[in-house]
This record gives C-alpha cells, structure tokens and sequence, in this order.
C-alpha cells in the first residue's frame, strides 16, 4: 500500500534533488532501488561511501534509497524510475530490467561474485523454547505445525524458502521431482497465511502470534532475535538450505542520460571493499571476505548451502518450471 | 423552423465540453489504454489467462464476498440511515460521524485493525474461533472487510432521500387506513427504492475493487481466499502484464454489467413509482 505511493514521492523528491544541486554545486544524486530488508544497511553504507568519495575527489555525493518488494521495485525501473542502481533480491529481477534493455547484458560478469557483494540464506523462526521441535524441513509438513511464508508469486524471500524446501526434499532418500512436489504440496498444505512480502510475513509471525515457525532471510532472523530477545523466539538452522544471492547492478541507461556512471560504478564497487564488507557483515549479510566473516557480529551457521545455478540451472529455468503461470506452485493449489 | 431554447443560464456548450474533456483525461483514456493493451496480446492468450482457474476462483469470491457485503449493507445501511435522520438521541451525532470513517481511514489501517480484532489471537476472533468460527483469513474475513468499507455508501446516499420524505405522508397513509406494514412497503420503501439501489450498487462497486483492506485479512490463499485485484498483482509482479490486464477488463467487463442491470432496475422502480 505504502510503496504505491512511496515510490512515485521517492521519484519526486530525488527528481527536486537533483535539480536543486546543479544549482548549488557538484553534487551528484545517485538512487538505489533496492528490496525491504535492506534499509538499515544501505543508511550506512550511503554514509560510509560518500564520506569516502568527498576525500577522494573532493565532490559531493548524495544517495536516495527506495524500498519495497524486489519485483515491484524491479517494475517501478522498468516503468521510468531513475535508479542509478538497483540492489535487488535476486536475479532474476535485474534480468527483467535488462530484457527492458536498461541493464546491459552481461551484468553479472562486470562485477566479482556475480555481481553479488553479499549472500545470505533461508533459516527458520520457531517461538521460544522451540514447542514443536522443529529441527528441519521435514519437520515443517507434520500435522499441526503452522508455518509462515510469504507468497512465492509476490516475495523474493518466498522464492528462495521454496527453492530450498524443493531442493531439501530433492536430496532425500528417494527424492524426486515427484517426491519434491509432493512435499511443496504439504508444507504449503500447514501455511495458513500467505502474505505478499517478508515483512508482512514477520508482522503475522511476530506481532499477531500466527504459527509455529516463519521462513526468513537469515539477517532478519538474526535482527528478529536481536531486537525481540531469545526469550521471544529462536533461530533454527536446517540441515540444508539455498545460497540465496542479492545481485547488484547499474542501471547504464540511467547512469548515461544523467552522466553518474563514475560514481554508481564506485558506489557497487564499495561494497567489495573491506569497509563495505564489514557494513554487510554487520547487518548478518554472510560477507564474500574472510576477513568480514570473521569479523562478523554473529556466527553464520556452516550448512550445506545449494545455489540456485546448480539446483535449479539458474533463475530463468526455475521460474519457469515453478512460478509461472500453472507450474509447480500453481500446483498445489490446483490439485486440490 | 429550429428554434434553439436557452436556458437561463449560460455556458452549456463550455461546461458541456469541459466535462467530456475532464472524464476523458480522468476515467476514459485509461480505461481505452487498458482495453488497447489488451487487444495486443491476442485472444489465445487473453482468453486463457482470463479464465485460468486462479483467476476464476478469485472472481467467484471478489464479486461474491462484494455481493454478500452490500446485501448485509442494504439492509443494515438502510437501517442506520433511518435511525440517523427519524429520530433524536443522544450521540446522535458522533454515531453520524462515526458512519464516514470507513471513506477516511486508510484502507490499510482497516484491514490491519480488522485482521489484529479477527485473527485467532485477537478481542473478538479468539472468543470466536472458541464457538468454532474463523473469521480471519477465510472468504468470512473478506466479507466482512468489504462490508466495512462499503456501509457509508449506502447510508449517505439514502440520508438526504429518507429526509425529504415527509412523515405526514406516513401519516396521511396511516388516516387512510393503512397498516404498518402496507404504509412501509406501499408508501416509504417506493420513495427510497431508487437511492436505495445507488448505494447498494456503489457499495458493490467499491468492494470488488477494494484491495487495500483484503489483502491483511483473506490470508491470500490461492483458489480459496485470493481476492481478483491480488491476482493482478502478483501476476504484474512477475511481469506478466498480459495476464494482469486480462483479469481487469474481465472485472471491468463484469462490473459494467452489473451496474448497467442496477441501473435499469433503478430506472424501472422510478418509473413505477412515477406511475403510482
């Protein structure tokens, strides 16, 4: 509801910006698109990065931030909003932007990691004491477990929480594509509510006291406990999970029109750098360097952790074969 | 002989020509932009992502759940309207007030405010699922929401009809020997039937687009409590602007339908008042 309006006034407010400060000086505006839970990184990371930039060429950089579902804020791109970079959930999103021809093909290759400065991944919520005992994904398709997730259609998170189940089901004994499907079926059999985004999933979870146990990013489970106190809720780590990889990218025709190309590409190549490293860390993001990682404010639980290219051969393949229109989730819904 | 009439006042052909131009720029280019977009996509296509079995489960529960909430609305609308304006009691008007808030609040406000009341941890929805009935997150939530944001229709718009109706007709009825119960139907409910169905009808109209509300309390679950808007979100949210635009101008489609049929209705009970 909000991003409706919010996105157009982002719009408005960084289109004022820009034109009061050719006025005033050289000082660039850059606008970073991004997805919800990155909020408070990119504060400071904003802050961080244009500290630096002003030593090291003596202007001016400011950074507007626009938040929302990674899909909706990857429509609001392709529909006309300047983003001079869009730090997205995944990567199918910024592949959107490209078909759209704004992103230039190969986008993924023009950065380390591809194009993908910080991962994180999908761990479980459970309420204090864990009362169900729940230890893994088989534990979520038992009677009676209530689980929250948002809906895959609308919610990167859900995405990567589906792709997970699947691949968790895919490596059992036996598994299958038609085991796989049938465990999908009766986890999503124990969801009584499918918001549309992360957030609103952790409201129901957190606030309305809904179900047993909420499938989260791995950050804002750890910023959950933190901020609600173990004596509230728990994280349960699952024997395997999904690599989940936020892409980052610059958006060329944006950055050409309005001449920022030098200072979104070094606003991106911050992150890789130690101080944007330790920023990410700091936020539970699973740092790409060693020395974030070991630096980091928590411990990142060492879990097997699949990635999308080799579970599923990369994002294209598996959106179609499980989020479009009548494939695997529109199936579970159907057979019933 | 053409003899052009003048009204009293001028400016017909000026007023006439600006408000083409206003309803132009404001309700019909986008529709004509939704219909064109449409048209471009092909009919296969159109056709199956128009009635693909998401899409239609989610009609049957937006055009129902709209339906049951301007029929509990027709009935308890018309009820409070002739409360409000009949008799005079103290709260009064803080009661009047309280009818519009539904127009003021924010939709989002309502459905989260709805959803906390309703779910099974919350004032009335734990007491209630303790008698066996789930009201949150069922197609009951949904109607329910819809019946909260379409009650100040119906009673704003019977308010100033129920005023001008004189009680000395009643009262004359009544002299004529009339019962209770004929006066109602015979004398009162033709006056009011028209208005009635306007507010009726508008309230319908504005349940099956509403969004805001819903999505906190349906609980979106696909073919059970997925409203028709949701589905063209999510379909919109996966690029799918085909698919999206289908399912509007099937609810377009149908919403002209229903009102066109309300309309005439509303044109018959006019003219059969007039006769009478």
């Amino acid at each position: 509801m909000h991003a409706r309006w919010f996105v157009p006034l982002l719009a408005a407010l960084a289109l004022l910006a820009g034109g009061g400060s050719t006025l005033l000086a050289q000082e660039t505006t850059l606008l970073n698109v991004s997805y919800d839970p990155t909020r408070e990184l990119y504060q400071e990371v904003n802050a961080a990065f244009a500290a630096q930039w002003k030593a090291k060429t003596g202007r001016g950089v400011a950074i507007q931030q626009s938040h929302g579902g990674s899909g909706k804020q990857a429509r609001a791109v392709i529909d006309g909003l300047e983003a001079d970079v869009v730090t997205l959930a995944l990567a199918y999103d910024v592949e959107a932007i490209e078909k759209a021809g704004l992103v230039r093909p190969g986008w993924q290759k023009r950065l380390p990691d591809n194009a993908c400065p910080y991962t994180s991944t999908i761990v479980f919520l459970v309420r204090k004491g864990n009362p169900k005992g729940i230890k893994d994904w088989g534990d979520l398709v038992r009677p009676g477990v209530a689980v929250i997730t948002p809906n895959p259609k609308t919610s990167g998170a859900a995405r990567w929480s589906y792709l997970a189940a699947w691949a968790w089901a895919l490596r059992q004994p036996g598994g299958s594509e038609a085991r796989a499907q049938d465990f999908v079926a009766r986890l999503y059999r124990n969801v009584p509510v499918l918001d549309t985004g992360a957030r609103g999933s952790t409201n129901t979870f957190v606030q309305r006291g809904i179900g047993d146990v909420l499938l989260a990013w791995e950050n804002e489970a750890f910023l959950a406990v933190k901020e609600l106190g173990p004596e509230k809720v728990e994280m349960v780590v699952p024997s395997l999970s999904i690599l989940a990889e936020p892409p980052v990218a610059l958006v060329d025709a944006v950055v050409d029109r309005k001449g920022t190309r030098a200072a979104a590409q070094a606003y991106l190549e911050f992150l890789y750098t130690p101080d944007g490293q330790r920023l990410a860390a700091k936020h539970y993001y699973r740092p790409r360097s060693k020395e974030a990682l070991a630096q980091a404010p928590v411990r990142f639980a060492d879990v097997r952790l699949v990635t999308i290219d080799e579970a599923f051969s990369g994002w294209t393949k598996a959106h179609a074969a499980h989020f479009a229109e009548g494939a695997s989730f529109d199936r579970i819904y159907q057979a019933r | 002989m053409l003899r052009r009439r003048h009204s009293v006042l001028p400016g017909f052909g000026l007023t006439l020509g600006f408000s083409v131009f206003y309803l132009s720029l404001v309700v019909l280019v986008p529709l004509a932009a939704l219909l064109l977009k449409s048209a471009s996509f092909g009919w296969a296509a159109f056709r199956a992502a128009a009635v693909a079995p998401r899409a239609m489960a989610a009609y049957r529960l937006s055009f129902g759940a709209a339906a049951a909430g301007a029929a509990v609305n027709a009935v308890f609308g018309l009820l409070v309207a002739w409360v409000l304006v009949r008799y005079r009691f103290p709260g009064r008007r803080v009661i009047d007030a309280l009818v519009d808030l539904p127009f003021a609040l924010p939709t989002a406000v309502a459905g989260i405010a709805l959803t906390t009341l309703y779910a099974e941890t919350g004032w009335l929805g734990r007491p209630l699922s303790a008698l066996g009935l789930k009201v949150a997150f069922t197609p009951l939530g949904v109607g329910m929401a819809l019946t909260f944001i379409g009650l100040p229709f119906v009673v704003r718009t019977l308010q100033p009809v129920i005023e001008a109706l004189d009680p000395e007709v009643e009262e004359a009825a009544a002299s004529l020997g009339a019962g209770r119960a004929a006066t109602l139907v015979r004398v009162v409910l033709p006056a009011i039937v028209p208005a009635w169905l306007t507010g009726v009808a508008l309230a319908f109209a504005r349940a099956v687009g509403e969004y805001g509300s819903v999505v906190f309390i349906a609980g979106n679950m696909p073919m059970k409590t997925e409203i028709a808007p949701l589905v063209i979100m999510t379909r919109l949210e996966q690029y799918d602007y085909a698919g999206a635009t289908a399912v509007a101008v099937v609810m377009l489609l149908a919403s002209l339908l229903i009102l066109g049929g309300v309309n005439a209705l509303q044109a018959f009970s006019l003219r059969r008042a007039a006769v009478e």
